[in-house]
């Protein structure tokens, strides 16, 4: 096992945080609920921060507590990485003692990335002189992640960091964030409750509720499951990690497959070979019986219907398997009942629109 | 005739030894206890607290009663020294450091004690994140970080000690060279009636109340600025 196993409980008045959680070795996981459903608690009894959590958590094959076995390292023993939501950088340091800060407290033999490739995987190599101060909200941040990795930790802890920014911070530090969902080997813990964050950087996902996980697993498919909050309201809908194949510079489109087929997306400046995340709203998914070919509808999959659930009064949610993957199609309930939709019937998912999320 | 006396002086020089000493036994004493004042919990924190403000109201007389008390010979302190084989404290150098340091205890804790809590708690996770252990936290973060507490604190209770007198009446009593402060000096020339004496003492007292809390407010003000810009 290369990830993290954990299972506690943390009593306090009016909240019980009872979870179990495995967590894979590499890739971004999610904890996505309502605020007071203990995200972020999660996170602190992980790093220690919470000494009255019983439980065990291993990482790797470190064990980090047992409380059975009366284990329990604590916080700076834990070779964790923890980005707060506000940057929370050490104002009497400047950016490169910050970074130094951790990195120096860090065995030679226990260190994983070198110095130069944590700068460059946050691009902050020109603000090592500055002061926390000088910086931006999106810059301090980018700043706070480096300085967690150059700690070389074996699990990375982020606490909605993008929460304190505006619009055009987010959009500054997400490309970075992606970065390091494809490039580090080590578990990443991310909370959030803004769904697109999810879809857009998410590898796995954590459910909670009230102090309880309601379901984990990989996020394209909670996304679609219906017995499931995420699979309904307005922004409900699938996400594709799709091959680009060839681009068509005429029409200025760029075909891709995904396990369920083919999709064209507009054209994307990607070399072929290369994954999207392409998400599909169930808004812009519309089912037919037979296979129209006088529309201006480019994609159209054939696919299985699994399962239908209410959506809202008037609208129903439609899982489709589409080959290995599954979309969702929200119509209305008499269309549904126009077409007679059923769990195992075939039918023609088109699609009006997808987001290439990077 | 030279500005200040021999004895002036020589009180002068008594007073910053005084200063200095007290100074530095409140920043070993001061900062432990701020830092448990700052982070516990207990309910001990108010009624020490309270026994720590206790030097702000009480008649500096009341403080020096109870101390001279404590440590003349059949007090618990002073038996104790005795027991140790060590000399009386009262109307000693060492009797008027250890009055000192309870009269200005508070001038040192409380300005250390906000700094710590304004601080919060944060700085203390992240640097535990960053494997730093609890003892290294407190010397690489809090330290740098509550700086202005300590400076604060330092000359606070530095120009409070040197300002002293009436904890020095009663437990230092009036000998020239051992325990006879400026503040004592002062007095004793008005007793004198040696008022251009009293006069040329004061004044130095004045100009240096004046230029350490200038000093003091220009460095926080200063700092603060640099902070939040």
């Amino acid at each position: 096992m290369n990830g993290l196993q954990c299972q506690v409980m943390l009593q306090r008045p009016g909240f019980t945080l009872d979870v179990d959680l495995q967590i894979p070795g590499h890739g971004i996981t999610a904890l996505f609920g309502p605020s007071g459903s203990g995200k972020t608690t999660v996170l602190r009894v992980l790093a220690g921060l919470e000494p009255q959590a019983r439980g065990r958590i291993a990482v790797r094959d470190a064990v980090w507590q047992d409380s059975a076995q009366g284990i329990y390292r604590p916080v700076h023993q834990r070779a964790l990485g923890y980005v707060f939501q506000e940057a929370s950088l050490f104002a009497h340091l400047n950016v490169e003692s910050n970074l130094k800060f951790g990195f120096n407290r860090t065995p030679v033999s226990e260190r994983r990335h070198g110095w130069d490739h944590t700068l460059g995987l946050l691009g902050i190599e020109h603000l090592l002189a500055r002061w926390p101060r000088e910086l931006s909200g999106g810059e301090r941040q980018r700043v706070a992640i480096a300085r967690a990795l150059a700690a070389s930790p074996q699990l990375l802890l982020m606490d909605e960091p993008l929460a304190s920014l505006d619009m055009a911070r987010k959009a500054e530090i997400l490309p970075y964030l992606e970065r390091l969902q494809k490039e580090l080997d080590i578990p990443v813990l991310y909370v959030t409750h803004a769904i697109d964050e999810v879809a857009r950087l998410a590898d796995h996902l954590v459910l909670l509720d009230a102090g309880r996980v309601t379901a984990q697993g990989p996020t394209t498919e909670l996304l679609t499951r219906l017995d499931l909050p995420l699979a309904h309201g307005d922004t409900a809908g699938a996400v594709l990690t799709c091959t680009v194949q060839a681009h068509d510079d005429a029409d200025h489109l760029t075909t891709t497959t995904f396990d369920g087929g083919t999709l064209i997306v507009p054209r994307q400046a990607v070399e072929t070979g290369r994954t999207l995340r392409v998400r599909v709203q169930a808004r812009d998914v519309s089912l037919t019986l037979q296979h129209q070919t006088d529309t201006s509808i480019l994609n159209i999959l054939p696919g299985t219907v699994t399962a239908l659930a209410a959506n809202s009064p008037g609208q129903l949610m439609v899982a489709v398997e589409v080959g290995a993957s599954t979309l969702l199609a929200r119509v209305t309930t008499r269309s549904a009942a126009a077409l007679g939709l059923v769990p195992g019937m075939a039918v023609y998912a088109q699609i009006k629109g997808a987001a290439i999320l990077g | 005739m030279p500005l200040l006396t021999a004895s002036d002086l020589q009180a002068i020089g008594l007073t910053l030894q005084v200063a200095a000493l007290t100074t530095c036994i409140l920043l070993l004493v001061g900062t432990p206890l701020a830092w448990w004042l700052a982070r516990t919990q207990s309910w001990m924190k108010k009624p020490i607290s309270a026994l720590v403000a206790m030097p702000l109201v009480l008649p500096p007389t009341v403080l020096g009663f109870y101390l001279l008390v404590l440590m003349g010979p059949h007090g618990p302190v002073g038996q104790w020294m005795q027991a140790l084989g060590l000399g009386p404290l009262p109307f000693t150098f060492g009797g008027l450091v250890v009055a000192s340091a309870f009269y200005s205890l508070p001038f040192m804790v409380q300005p250390l004690q906000n700094a710590m809590e304004a601080m919060g708690t944060r700085p203390l996770e992240v640097a535990s994140s960053l494997r730093s252990s609890p003892v290294d936290t407190f010397f690489s973060v809090v330290i740098p970080l509550c700086k202005p507490g300590f400076v604060t604190g330092a000359v606070m209770c530095f120009a409070h000690t040197v300002g002293e007198f009436g904890v020095v009446l009663m437990v230092g009593g009036n000998i020239p060279g051992v325990t006879r402060v400026i503040s004592v000096q002062i007095y004793d020339h008005v007793e004198a009636m040696e008022y251009a004496d009293a006069h040329r003492l004061a004044a130095v007292m004045l100009g240096f109340s004046f230029v350490v809390l200038l000093t003091l407010y220009s460095y926080n003000g200063r700092r603060t600025q640099g902070l939040t810009a």
